[in-house]
């Protein structure tokens, strides 16, 4: 049962640091504009398209971000592997 | 309820039969049989992989609870409930091209084979078999229990009937297709919950006189609804936080999400289901909830909150569009429902039966045992969901939390760290468990953040402590 060091989990172990750093950005921004504006009172809020700001920045625009944050990292940063060994296994 | 929006729900349930059915061709086709029927021979591309993930994992909940619960808080549910959005790029990205490869060297086809494979130990796969089959089962009795009162609210059939029809449409599909026939229904249903949950957003807008009507509304009759902290102020950000571990990132640990994450094709399918995914859970999430505050002004004074999203759709949508719309619970319903069945059945079949009860099961045994053991396993989850014993209910409550607490270390760690052995895989899902359970039952949502948060934690700290522990032994014994 040994592992050999395979390139291609270099290219894996990578790609999870990325999930994990999309998680946090995306936490942050969500976080950040919700708790941030929305803490105030409800009389002080300031209003886009008929949504409290707060709402408006963290789960819409916030949403949107998330969906052009991974297109990004499909498009520049996944690296395309194959996922079949080359050689049999000689089990 | 009109019976020009019975057709439609009618005709959907038909369609998604008949695809089933139609699907179940590729079994007898296939090379292998258990990896065609629980794996749809590794062979599901972007578009499908996305929508089965998202099928699977948006349940009753995300449909009927959810909605209904965002009428009771505002908008802070929805803020909740865009934790989501991370299954759809987390999931992927963490269990990615190395799962995908391992599984592919361990020939695995359950998450269990993956788990035999890594750690070699029988015990894991005894503790994980018992988890799978007791959590996954009855969380598969209340999504039954859920699906037939939807059926019958709508139908004004009895609960019995409703239940009967919704079991054998489902049923059929899964016992003669497997995987494939689940994935692919999974995909069609995806559409249609994404489609009724755009058309009904919209619907509703329109009928509460535009967004910042609806708002000004809300904020007459409590303006708590538009803070992110619920409608009486007792949501914290610390406790509406804690969900993204419950279902976004500890997602990664439920083994019928898992399990998706060894089937697709190569790297290009796994790049475009993380785009698709992100934007189809994305737009559910944010979307359904939302409805949910908005039916607060559109249809107000509703008492009991799940069936808010059937009245509102009968009230703003003309008949025959709300029957295709009230499709898209019933298909987040039985997408969910297919997938447990066909787990359960894997973890009976293949690691429990062909690893202790038969290990040199031929091809035909193997197939006929899958066939009956799925076929008794839907009969069972149908008999106990006429009358779900108090037992079950208990269980469904915390499946999802219980199988992450069990799970996800050994997973994830087993894929990324090199010293994790057997002795802290089997220390960390005993101490999840357990720990799971004590919480639950003594100290639920402690320091105020939701149960799951301290199990995983906990779990976490002894699968590194054990693994480090023990680290020596196996090295000694030329193990790693």
């Amino acid at each position: 049962m040994d592992h050999k060091e395979d390139k291609r989990f270099r290219v894996a172990g990578h790609e999870a640091l990325i999930g994990i750093a999309l998680v946090l950005i995306n936490f942050l921004w969500w976080y950040g504009f919700a708790f941030g504006l929305g803490g105030q009172p409800v009389s002080d809020y300031d209003w886009i398209f008929g949504m409290p700001e707060w709402f408006f920045y963290s789960c819409i625009i916030g949403f949107f971000l998330m969906v052009l944050l991974v297109i990004i990292v499909v498009k520049y940063m996944l690296t395309d592997i194959p996922f079949d060994d080359e050689e049999d296994d000689h089990e | 309820m009109n019976s020009m929006a019975l057709i439609p729900l009618f005709a959907f349930l038909i369609l998604i039969f008949v695809v089933g059915i139609y699907t179940a061709r590729n079994v007898s086709r296939a090379d292998s049989f258990v990896q065609e029927y629980f794996l749809g021979s590794r062979q599901l591309g972007g578009f499908i992989l996305a929508m089965t993930m998202i099928a699977t994992y948006g349940s009753a909940s995300s449909f009927i609870g959810g909605p209904g619960a965002a009428y009771t808080y505002g908008l802070s549910w929805v803020l909740l409930a865009m934790s989501q959005v991370v299954t759809g790029y987390f999931v992927l990205l963490i269990l990615g091209k190395k799962f995908a490869i391992m599984a592919r060297k361990y020939k695995a086809v359950t998450l269990i084979d993956y788990l035999q494979g890594r750690y070699g130990s029988n015990k894991i796969t005894i503790l994980s078999a018992i988890s799978i089959i007791t959590f996954l089962f009855s969380a598969m009795i209340a999504q039954w229990v859920g699906g037939a009162r939807l059926i019958e609210s709508l139908t004004g059939l009895s609960y019995e009937s409703a239940l009967f029809l919704f079991a054998v449409s489902v049923l059929v599909y899964v016992i003669i297709g497997g995987f494939r026939a689940v994935a692919i229904t999974d995909a069609i249903q995806g559409v249609v919950m994404l489609g009724g949950t755009i058309i009904l957003l919209i619907a509703t807008i329109i009928a509460g006189g535009g967004m910042e009507n609806i708002m000004m509304g809300l904020k007459t009759e409590n303006p708590n609804l538009l803070s992110p902290h619920g409608h009486d102020g007792e949501l914290s950000a610390r406790y509406i936080s804690s969900f993204w571990i419950l279902v976004g990132v500890g997602v990664v640990g439920l083994p019928q999400v898992a399990v998706r994450a060894m089937s697709y094709k190569n790297s290009r399918s796994l790049h475009r289901a993380l785009i698709i995914g992100t934007i189809v859970v994305g737009s559910i999430m944010l979307g359904m909830h939302l409805i949910g505050v908005l039916a607060r002004v559109v249809v107000p004074g509703i008492e009991v909150a799940d069936k808010v999203m059937p009245l509102l759709a009968l009230e703003v949508l003309p008949p025959w569009l709300a029957g295709i719309v009230l499709a898209a619970p019933m298909a987040a319903i039985m997408s969910t429902v297919d997938s447990l069945l066909l787990i359960v059945s894997s973890a009976i079949v293949k690691d429990v039966y062909m690893n202790f009860i038969n290990k040199d099961a031929k091809e035909k045994q193997v197939k006929r045992i899958s066939f009956w053991v799925t076929s008794i396993t839907g009969i069972l989850v149908f008999l106990m969901a006429l009358s779900p014993p108090e037992l079950i209910i208990w269980l469904n409550l915390f499946s999802f939390g219980g199988l992450e607490a069990v799970f996800i270390w050994p997973i994830v760690l087993g894929l990324y760290w090199k010293k994790g052995n057997a002795h802290g895989a089997i220390a960390s899902m005993v101490s999840g468990l357990v720990a799971y359970i004590l919480f639950h039952s003594f100290a639920p949502n402690y320091l105020d953040m939701h149960t799951v948060i301290f199990p995983i934690v906990i779990s976490f700290f002894m699968y590194v402590v054990v693994s480090l522990f023990t680290h020596a032994q196996y090295r000694q014994n030329g193990w790693v």
